[in-house]
This record gives structure tokens, sequence and C-alpha cells, in this order.
């Protein structure tokens, strides 16, 4: 059921236009009611997460074979947009469990790993997370310290991850650490690791701007022992399935940020109807207009951005240039978007009465997580002047 | 035999704001969304619930309308229905379609497909009609179960706690039966992706009235429509001879 040509976007296939309303109906009925007590509590949206995973939501491109929806990444980019409207906290957590932690299990792993580590967690009764970032190297990713060493029939796990989205909530964690700090990032390799797990403690919940439903902390690894089994794809492949996983995973946070970005621009429209200020509806006003226009744009773009990244993943071609551009571009659009939200909103945006201000902190770490914005445009410029190599 | 068919119609969604046709012929339905009606989900849902008990072994989505129909009755089967059947209105013929022309399509399909039990939404939300089931058990000659917000089958009856002014109304009837389904019946399930997957093999059969010997020559014609009056400002008074006296001067009493 893939799209096989950009001009299929016009109008998206049967499938994804139910996929995508089945969404958006949950993302209406179930999250934007509770987004707000979701995000001033720091509440994990446990019971939603699981109403997720019962419709597949929390494994879209797994195979039915493995407890998946069996559905192409563009129904997956759809689905996470949709969430991410109705609250962005939860789009994260279904961004990170499907793009993040299943993605790279999927794609390097052994049949054996994918059911013990795939199929439990496509229920939504359980999370995973992704391990790569340090206190000491974020956008550095080949600068890896965590260390693995063999000892027998085990690797032991030693150093401190940062950052990690879903940390506090999850029943496992894929991990980069280095088998070789001589060989830099060609001497990392990827670990899957349970948790709870002896040798493996959570740092403090982290106290952020946005997504606070989601808990972020760090992972220490201090004589963790795991079996020799639980190494993920081939030993020094560990750098290489990092920034393939982060690839797709840049379809998944620009999808979270559209959601964000047309979230704002709903609340915004919606507003320019009902405020009236010198006698008539602001959006009678142009310079409102003008703004909710500018919003439009921007999203939309971003959106086809989006879109063509996941077709191109889908048909198997090379999508890392479209795939940063699109998280540049969704990011740069919820942010926005979110900050002209407010504009519009006045006063009322500033205040927790309205979602404008959520929307805001909430967008903000688009343009940071899974590879910053300037990372981006490295990506893109490196793959640009590849393409016009003399 | 054991059967179920679901009656699922097209309308606009609940959502939207609906507007009158600049001639008054109707209202606009281009460009608008549309989606299926509330009450018939809940009935899609019901049917669903009846299978998954193992009470009957298929449930047969039917609509009657233009191509568009068909989405309707894909959603139906990503809820999980097992087949559809489109009969296909179109044009002119779409615009005067009304519950008496559609109950004697179901009646119709009732009978060719060995039906045990008909549910449809108790009434649809752009008409407000609530015949359709009625209409459709009449011409059947079976018995109805009409505002049910609870089904049970018990052998070969059928037990209906029915929402009615007084209060519930609890009933027992034969099989084959016709159902409609009220607010409180269940709350219909989200179409898991799953199932939208599976939905894509499922088939749907495309007929034409005619094929089932219906004339859906439409007894009404619908003269005009106009938005509902804008709402006037109210006025308060202070105590209840001032509220009598009111009443009085307007002719009210």
């Amino acid at each position: 059921c893939g799209c096989k040509s950009f001009s299929s976007l016009a109008e998206l296939p049967e499938m994804h236009q139910m996929m995508r309303q089945t969404c958006r109906d949950y993302a209406d009925r179930e999250l934007a009611p509770i987004a707000g007590k979701l995000d001033k509590e720091h509440l994990f949206p446990a019971q939603q997460v699981h109403e997720l995973g019962s419709m597949g939501v929390m494994a879209v491109e797994v195979p039915e074979e493995l407890g998946g929806a069996g559905m192409d990444y563009l129904a997956y980019a759809l689905a996470v947009e949709e969430i991410s409207r109705g609250c962005g906290s939860t789009g994260c957590v279904v961004s990170v469990n499907n793009s993040l932690y299943i993605g790279p299990i999927l794609k390097f792993g052994t049949q054996e790993q994918k059911e013990q580590w795939i199929t439990p967690f496509t229920t939504g009764e359980k999370v995973g997370c992704f391990a790569l970032s340090e206190p000491g190297n974020g956008s550095d990713a080949g600068a890896a310290s965590t260390s693995a060493r063999q000892e027998g029939d085990e690797w032991v796990l030693n150093g401190t991850k940062a950052w990690i989205t879903n940390s506090w909530d999850a029943s496992a964690v894929v991990v980069f650490a280095s088998t070789d700090k001589s060989l830099k990032h060609k001497g990392i390799s990827a670990f899957l690791v349970p948790m709870p797990h002896p040798g493996l403690s959570l740092g403090k919940k982290e106290d952020k701007l946005g997504i606070r439903a989601t808990s972020t902390a760090n992972i220490i690894l201090d004589d963790c022992r795991i079996p020799l089994g639980n190494m993920l794809g081939s030993p020094g492949a560990g750098f290489k399935i990092a920034m393939q996983t982060l690839d797709s995973g840049r379809i998944g946070i620009a999808s979270q940020a559209l959601g964000i970005a047309q979230a704002a621009l709903d609340c915004a429209a919606d507003y320019a109807h009902k405020r009236t200020a010198f006698g008539a509806p602001i959006g009678k006003l142009q310079a409102v207009q003008f703004k909710l226009a500018d919003m439009a744009v921007a999203v939309e773009s971003a959106r086809l951005l989006t879109w063509k990244a996941a077709m191109l993943k889908d048909a198997k071609k090379p999508f890392t240039k479209e795939a940063a551009m699109a998280k540049l571009a969704a990011s740069e659009a919820a942010t926005f978007c979110s900050h002209q939200s407010i504009q519009v909103l006045g006063g009322m945006g500033y205040v927790t009465d309205m979602p404008a201000e959520r929307h805001y902190r909430d967008a903000r770490i688009t343009e940071i997580y899974e590879g910053t914005s300037e990372i981006q445009r490295l990506v893109i410029a490196g793959q640009l002047l590849k393409e016009n190599a003399p | 035999m054991s059967r179920v068919l679901v009656g699922v119609k097209r309308v606009i969604d609940y959502a939207v704001k609906v507007r009158v046709k600049p001639d008054h012929s109707g209202v606009v339905t281009d460009g608008v969304k549309h989606s299926m009606n509330p009450f018939c989900e809940i009935a899609v849902e019901e049917a669903v619930k009846l299978k998954e008990k193992k009470l009957f072994k298929e449930v047969v989505a039917v609509s009657c309308g233009p191509a568009q129909a068909t989405e309707t009755i894909r959603t139906a089967l990503a809820m999980g229905c097992d087949r559809g059947i489109h009969v296909e209105v179109t044009g002119k013929d779409y615009e005067s379609l009304g519950p008496l022309q559609v109950s004697k399509i179901f009646a119709a399909l009732a009978k060719k497909e060995e039906a045990s039990l008909v549910i449809l939404g108790k009434q649809a939300i752009d008409d407000d009609c609530n015949q359709t089931g009625q209409m459709t058990a009449a011409l059947l000659d079976w018995p109805q179960g009409t505002f049910a917000s609870e089904v049970e089958i018990e052998g070969d009856k059928v037990k209906v706690v029915r929402e009615i002014d007084g209060g519930l109304e609890t009933i027992k009837i034969n099989m084959p039966a016709v159902v409609t389904a009220d607010l409180r019946l269940n709350t219909p399930r989200y179409a898991t992706l799953p199932n939208i997957m599976k939905a894509k093999k499922k088939k749907i059969a495309n007929m034409k009235p005619a094929d089932l010997g219906v004339d859906i020559v439409s007894r009404l014609e619908v003269l005009r429509v106009d938005e509902p009056p804008t709402r006037l400002a109210g006025v308060k008074v202070e105590t209840v001879d001032d509220l009598v006296a009111k009443l009085k001067e307007s002719g009210t009493i």
C-alpha cells in the first residue's frame, strides 16, 4: 500500500487515510483532553500507551508475525503526527519506541533477538529506549566513552549515558558502547540490555521545559553484565547502526514536530475567529492573517518533505538528505508556529488555560534531540556537496 | 444463517458547521468532511461484539449511496465486519434517497442474505428521521427493538432494553428481528492498524437498487432548506408577576 510516485501525495492511499483518521480520533478524544494534566504533573501516559499498543501504533512498521501493524513508514509518520497533535509527549514516546528502540533491532537483529526484544514491545505494555548520548558527547557521537569488555560468556558494560528518553518507564535499552577506543567510532558496538538489570541504574529525572510527560534521565552502567548474545549487529557496527537508526528516527521527530506545529496553528486559527478587537474578530486583521498564512506554509512544506522522506525510505531509496531536511524544516516550523500562536493569543497564550504555552515548550526540544538543527544542516550540506562533486 | 446485517450511513461529520446552499435546495456537501453516522458506529460495534461472543458467524456492512459510501463500508470492515455491500445510488436519486427507499433496500438484502438480525443506528445525524429501522421491520414483518441501550441474545430471541421517555423498557422479541442502536448501547472501538490492513482484503460487493427489485423513486419533494432562525436575546424580569405579564403580552398564554 505504499505511495509509488510523488503525485500520489496529493491524496494519500485509502488505507493511510483511514489509519490517519483513527489516530486523529484517538488523539482528539483521549489525548488532547488530558495533555495539560500529563504535562503539569509529569505523568507518563501508561494507559494511553497501552491503548495505542493495542491499536498497533507502538509498532507500526513491525511485521504482523512479530506482533506489529505491518504498515509502512509513511503510515508511521502519519500516526506520530496525529498522536503528537493531541499530546506532544505521547508522540515522543511513540516515536522513541518505534524508531529508536524497535527500529535498529528490526533492521540489525537476529530472528531470535527480534522475537525476544520486539514482540513484547509491540503491545504498549512495555516500551524501550535508546542510549547513545553521554554527558561528555551528544553531537560528537563517535567519541562515546562507555565501554564494553568481554569476560567469558558475558559483556561487561561501564559508563554513563545521558538524556535518555523513556528511561524511567522502559523495559529495555539499546546501548552503544566501545569495545576498543583506539578504533574510535569503528570500535563502537550496540548492545541490548533489559531494564531493570543488575549494574544498570537510573539518574534523577530531568526537570524539562517541555515534553514533561516523558521521563529523561542518565543511565549509569556499573559492571553491568549481559550475555554475549545481547550484542546487536556485528562488532564495530555500532556507529553505523546508530547513524542509520537516527536517519529514520528523524522522520519520526519531524512528524512529532508537525503535530505540535499543527496543534499550535489550529489553536491560533480558532482563537482568531472568536476573539474580537476593534469591533471585529481578530482574524479580519491582516497582521493576524499574515501570521496564520506563514504558519500554514511552514507546516505544509515541512509535511511534504517528511512524507517524501518516508516514501523514499519505503521505496528502499536513499533518504538521508530528505530525512534531515524534514527534521530541520519541521522542528523549525514547530518553534515558529508555537511562537506565533502565542503572539496571536496575546495574554491568553501566556497562561496555562490555553494549550499554546505547552506547544511552545514542547516544540523547543525538536530542534535539539535526534540530531540538532546544526547537525541536520551538516548532513544536508554533506549530501548536497557529494551530489555536486566534480 | 447466523448472519447480522448492519447499515452504515455516510453523513457530514458531526463537528462540521453545516451551511445552507445559496439556492436553498439543500446543504453544502462538496469538499465537506464526511464520516460514519455516530449511531451507525454504535450499531457496527454491537454487531462485531456479538460475533466475537460467537453468537453470529458473519457481519455484513451495507451502505447506500455514491462511490464514497465504500469509504464508510471500509471503516466498518476495519472495525471488524466481515464483508460489505455497496448499493449504488448517485446524483439526483441520492439527493432524494430517504428512509422508505433505504428500508426497502435493507428488507430485500435481509431476505437475500438470510440475516437473523438487522442492526441500524436509531437515526442519522443529518436528517434525524429515526424511521429506517422501524420501516425495515414493518416491510419484513419482523419484530423491532428500537432505541436499544442493551442487547442480549437468548437462544432464538433477543432481549432489548429500550430507552424511552418514561425510563427503560425491556422487551423480548423473536429473531429474525430489527434492532436500532441508541447512544448508551456501547462505546465504539477505534479501528486498529492491523484491522485497517485486514480490511483491505475484505470484499465489498457492488449492486444497484434495481438488482434487488427496489424502486427508489421518492414520494417526497424538498421545497426549501433554511438555516434555523438566529436566536434573539432574551429579557430578564424581576418577579413572577412580571413574568406572567410578559407571557400574556406576547400572547404565549
